[in-house]
Parts: C-alpha cells; sequence; structure tokens
C-alpha cells in the first residue's frame, strides 16, 4: 500500500544569474511515494502559484533518464543519491517521512546560475564547437562495409556515447571539472576510424574551450564517475591526457612546419 | 622554433599540461624518496655502512654528483609545488559559490587534503635540509670518524644525536604519516594523468600506491623510532 510523506525541503531561490540567492524553506505535505522526484517538485510549485507565490524554475524534458536536462543537486550529489539515475528517475519511494531534502543547482562558475535551479550550461555546447564532430562529406553514401571497425573500438565508443552531457561530473567534482564530459565527448570520436583525421585538432581545440570556460583541474578523486547517471568511466580521462600529450607533441615536432598541401609555394 | 614555443606555451597553460609535469616531476619526487629510504636504512647495518654510504654519495663523480641531484631534485621539487599550488587556486575559483549540503560519494580522505600533506611536507624539506644538511644550529658537520684510513663525516653519530631530541623525532614521524597520505593519493594519481591507467590496470596501480606509501612511512618512521627506544644508539 503506498503511503504518503511529509518532507522538509531546503530550495535554492535565485531570482537572477547576478542576484543573491538563498535557501527557502518549503513544507511538502502529503507528497505520493510514488511520484517521482520532478513531479514532487511539480506538486509543490502548483502549491506555490495556488497561493500566487514565484514557483521554482527547473530544467527538465524527457523524464525518461535520456535527455541530460535535469540538473539540481540533492543533499550534495547531483540528481540525488541512487547511483546510475537522474533527478527524473528518482522516486519519492528512497525518502522517508520527516526528511529534510536540500536542492541546490549545480555550482560551477562555468555554470551560471540563470534562476533558482536552473543553469546555464552552454560552456559545453561552446566546447563541442571546438571538436566534439567529425567532418564527413555529403552527397551519396558509400558502402556500408568499407570502414571496418572492431567490435571492442564499436563496444568502446557506444560506452562513451552513452554521455548524456547533463553536466553531473562538473557538478559533483571537488574542482567543478568538466574532463568526463570532455574526455567522453572526445573519446566517443578518437575510438573510432572516422574521427582519426581530426584526432589531434579535436583533442587540442577541446581541451583549450575546457579551460576558457573556467572548469577546474581534475585530481583524479573520481567523485564525477561515482556521480554519473550513465556510469561513464574515468578511463575516458586517462585516454585524453594520453591523446592530449600525442596530440601536442604532434602539433609542436611532427606536423609540417611549412606544409604547402602539395600547391606551390 | 617559434611554432615549437607557441605549442609549449599552450601546453603549459593548460589544465592536462600542468598536471602532466606535475606527475612527472612527481614521478621523479616518488622514487627519490625510495632510493633515499633504503640508503638511509643502511643505519641499521651498522655505523660503518651508512657512513660509507655518506662518502660515496660525497665523493661520487669527484663531489659532482651530490650537486647534479640536488640540482635536479630542486627543479622537480619547485616546479611540483608551484604547478601545485596554481592548479589548486583554479579549483577554488571554479567553484566560488560552495554547496551549502556537502557530500562526497568516494574520494579519499588523502585525495581531498593533497595540497594540506603537499605544502607540510614542503615545511619539513626545509627543516630536514637545516637539521642534516646544512647543520643549521647544531655542531653535526664537525663530527668526523676513522673509515678505511680516512677521515670521513660521521652519519651515524649525526643521527643518533638528531633524533635523540624527542621534538625532532615526533616531527619526523607526523610528517612521514603525510607523506604515507599524500603517496597513497599521489602514487596512483600519477598513472592516471600520465594516461597510462586503463579500468583493468587502475585498481592495481591503487594497490601499488598504498603499498607504496606503507612501505615508505614503515621503512623512515623505524628510524627515529629506533634512535629513541636506544635500539640504534
Amino acid at each position: 500500500m503506498a503511503s504518503n510523506l511529509n518532507l522538509k525541503l531546503k530550495i535554492w531561490r535565485q531570482p537572477s544569474t547576478n542576484a543573491k540567492g538563498t535557501f527557502q524553506d518549503v513544507e511538502a505535505t502529503d507528497i505520493p511515494e510514488t511520484a517521482s522526484f520532478l513531479e514532487m517538485l511539480d506538486i509543490v510549485n502548483q502549491r506555490i502559484i495556488d497561493s500566487g507565490g514565484d514557483p521554482v524554475a527547473f530544467d527538465h524534458d524527457c523524464r525518461e533518464g535520456i535527455c541530460g536536462t535535469c540538473s539540481m543537486v540533492i543533499n550534495g550529489i547531483p540528481h540525488g543519491p541512487r547511483r546510475g539515475t537522474t533527478a527524473c528517475q528518482l522516486h519519492m519511494r528512497l525518502f522517508k517521512n520527516g526528511d529534510t531534502i536540500w536542492i541546490e543547482p549545480f555550482r560551477a562558475k562555468a555554470f551560471p546560475v540563470i534562476k533558482d535551479l536552473a543553469v546555464d550550461r552552454s560552456a559545453f555546447d561552446r566546447i563541442m564547437v571546438a571538436g566534439g564532430f567529425i567532418s564527413v562529406r555529403t552527397g551519396s553514401a558509400q558502402d556500408a562495409n568499407s570502414l571496418p571497425i572492431s567490435k571492442e573500438d564499436a563496444d568502446s565508443a557506444m560506452d562513451a556515447a552513452e554521455c548524456i552531457g547533463c553536466g553531473a561530473c562538473v557538478a559533483t567534482c571537488k574542482n567543478a571539472s568538466a574532463m568526463l564530459f570532455v574526455s567522453a565527448k572526445a573519446g566517443q570520436l578518437n575510438s573510432l576510424p572516422q574521427g582519426q583525421p581530426e584526432k589531434h585538432r579535436r583533442v587540442l581545440g577541446m581541451v583549450k574551450a575546457m579551460d576558457e570556460s573556467g572548469f577546474g583541474n581534475c585530481t583524479n578523486q573520481y567523485e564525477c564517475e561515482a556521480a554519473c547517471p550513465k556510469g561513464i568511466s574515468v578511463r575516458w580521462i586517462a585516454k585524453l591526457n594520453r591523446d592530449y600529450a600525442l596530440a601536442t607533441v604532434h602539433e609542436s615536432l611532427l606536423a609540417p612546419a611549412n606544409g604547402k598541401g602539395g600547391g606551390a609555394a | 622554433m617559434s611554432a615549437l614555443l607557441k605549442s609549449f606555451s599552450s601546453f603549459l597553460g593548460s589544465s592536462i599540461g600542468k598536471k602532466l609535469l606535475v606527475a612527472l616531476t612527481g614521478a621523479v619526487l616518488v622514487l627519490f624518496v625510495l632510493g633515499h629510504m633504503i640508503g638511509n636504512l643502511l643505519i641499521f647495518v651498522g655505523p660503518d655502512a651508512i657512513n660509507e654510504y655518506g662518502h660515496f654519495l660525497q665523493t661520487m663523480i669527484h663531489g659532482a654528483g651530490v650537486w647534479i641531484a640536488r640540482v635536479g631534485l630542486l627543479v622537480c621539487a619547485v616546479l611540483h609545488v608551484v604547478l601545485t599550488i596554481q592548479l589548486t587556486r583554479e579549483n577554488r575559483a571554479a567553484r566560488s559559490q560552495r554547496y551549502g549540503y556537502t557530500a562526497t560519494i568516494q574520494a579519499s580522505k588523502s585525495s581531498r587534503i593533497m595540497i594540506l600533506s603537499g605544502l607540510t611536507i614542503l615545511a619539513f624539506i626545509i627543516y630536514h635540509l637545516l637539521h642534516f644538511t646544512v647543520h643549521a644550529g647544531n655542531n653535526y658537520g664537525t663530527y668526523q670518524v676513522m673509515l678505511h684510513g680516512e677521515k670521513v663525516h660521521d652519519v651515524y653519530k649525526m643521527v643518533v644525536a638528531g633524533f635523540s631530541w624527542l621534538p625532532a623525532s615526533i616531527f619526523y614521524i607526523i610528517a612521514m604519516l603525510l607523506l604515507c597520505s599524500h603517496l597513497s593519493h599521489g602514487v596512483s594519481s600519477m598513472f592516471q594523468t600520465l594516461g597510462l591507467a586503463t579500468e583493468r590496470t587502475r585498481p592495481i596501480f591503487e594497490k601499488i600506491g598504498s603499498a607504496y606509501a606503507a612501505i615508505i612511512l614503515i621503512g623512515n618512521c623505524s628510524i627515529p623510532i629506533a634512535v629513541l627506544l636506544h635500539f640504534v644508539k
């Protein structure tokens, strides 16, 4: 028999990016334990709206754990206490009647708060623009078997491709580092033959965009891997470190110094 | 040439470039502490063994060897400290607004106090050099002993005298506990930063790091403890 919960919420309220934020105490009474965490916030917001208040702003979209839009820190852990789960897939039955729940936005200088729990993650877009793609010719498709890829490489790339770009790795990292995201996005393409031509340029470009956005530096504490709703492994960070060293050697020593690309001087 | 310098400066300016240098200089320092400990454990073999070892260090390559090592270690230590302070400052700046409720999922205690343990070890190294290398405020430099018909520095007598003063021994032991903490994260972290760790090797590197840290702690602390218990006198 499903029962209802009475909870004490401490919700971060911040009217705008530069405004000062504070925690607001909200009594969330009579919450069905079958509700998801976001549905609980919907119920709380409806009550705030009914009483003429300003509802809590939070990001959400698919509500089935695959889009990476929901972005809140619940009791100090992005997406809450359940491993491998986004906030939308977190259910209220994980909490006990009378619990106090702290709800905060992802905190990082590179992710400025827009309002309340909603943060601006366009720093991730800038990183993707700097190399998170492959350039392919358009037009008629080539034969499907013309690019052999080993099963291991395909599986490995798919593991990295699981990243939904939610930013939980940044939010949980003690240094607000984006290394898990960047390493998964770069590693996915660097594992495949289609990603090889632009590999060095991709690695240098994405790391530069990451540093310029004001993210911190990785200190190998692996909080990111534990908080990641998709369980992306920190082995991608090791690969990015390795690829960055190789890309630097390529750029500084191996690439033609005065390449004319076959044209006349 | 300017393209090479440009690559190098952007490497040094990048987060991963700085971390790679921290890992490489750390590797040199990690190997040094093991060699230093093995040499010092010769005190348990007897006065002649450690005095001969000390004499060898002072005279190898006509006295140049010890200076090559000192300059190399100084460069590594300075780079390691300067870069980690810079990285730590960037890390603090990256999260200017702290969490109201802080939680840690799996980061080890050692990994979270690296800057604290590191800076304490730096203070210890300065004290240690003043104590046993520069002989500031003591007359250990005048201790002489005959070895194979040659007058050499009496390292054995200096170590016994140095550790007979309890406060010095306590500071050495505290510093070694922090070094153990620093190494237990630093050694395995080095393999990850150098890109050598994989999913299967990371747990092995972590065990090696813990074992290495424990060996350094036990080996180094055994000397002041042995002196204080009059086992070495």
